[in-house]
């Protein structure tokens, strides 16, 4: 037994019940290693993603604080920003 | 009317896998669809990347989003669809549809896809998101990845080969 990844593979171009449809081969090194660029690629992706998302929350807070020392009220307000 | 055709379905067994690829996708067909339905072994990252022709490159996404907490909306610059976590209800899947018009033709190709994951609790994730693949090369394969861990057993991925109708246009019937 390996723990190595495997792929499931889908040859469209058999038809069904064909021995050679699907097969599970496992991932060579290459593909072992691309994976894992993804997988960091896609940490990275989702660090900026939850960054941008925490920071518009922090200018929607901060411009409501502007807005209430503006005299606004809170509907007033989020009939504004929301 | 249009033809929906099953060119592919298969089901992940026992052991997981960390891809599924549809290699040889015939180029007699309008449009593609792929229905896919998903858990994942680890309990981050709550999508799948969508690679065609096995490419990772030249590949951005426009999606609104909502957790069930908060809406969102960004872009990536993977073509990504959703994965139910394993830290969701047990036995939960996510559930997403990707249309793929024009496949086959020589300019850039666009990826419509609706997505959910699943969970019996307030965090579940709903996106629209609208792909775009920068390459003008026939789509000959699909490869779904999972890059944070396995694709469980039982997820399953169809793949649809869309034929227009007489009136030149795509009706579901």
């Amino acid at each position: 037994m390996t723990d190595r990844p495997t792929k499931l593979v889908v040859d469209c171009s058999l038809p069904e019940g064909h021995p050679d449809k699907v097969q599970i081969i496992p991932l060579t090194d290459a593909e072992i290693a691309e994976r894992e660029a993804q997988a960091a690629q896609a940490a990275i992706e989702q660090a900026e993603r939850e960054a941008a998302e925490a920071e518009k929350q922090a200018n929607k807070e901060s411009a409501k604080s502007k807005l209430e020392a503006l005299g606004l009220s809170e509907d007033e307000i989020n009939a504004l920003i929301g | 009317m249009s033809a929906w055709t099953v060119i592919a379905h298969t089901e992940v067994g026992s052991g997981g896998a960390a891809n599924i690829l549809f290699s040889s996708i015939p180029q007699t067909y309008t449009d593609l669809v792929l229905v896919f339905s998903s858990r994942q072994e680890t309990a981050t990252g709550a999508s799948v990347f969508i690679n065609p022709n096995q490419l990772t490159t030249n590949q951005s996404t426009r999606y609104l989003e909502g957790d069930g907490a908060s809406a969102a909306s960004g872009t990536l610059s993977r073509i990504f669809t959703a994965d139910t976590p394993s830290n969701a209800t047990a036995n939960t899947f996510s559930n997403s549809i990707v249309y793929m018009p024009n496949y086959a033709g020589s300019t850039n190709k666009s990826f419509s896809i609706d997505t959910v994951t699943e969970n019996n609790a307030t965090t579940a994730y709903q996106r629209i998101s609208a792909g775009l693949w920068s390459v003008s090369t026939a789509i000959s394969s699909l490869e779904i990845i999972q890059p944070s861990g396995d694709i469980n057993q039982y997820s399953s991925a169809t793949l649809y080969g869309i034929t227009k109708g007489s009136s030149g246009g795509v009706t579901v019937s």
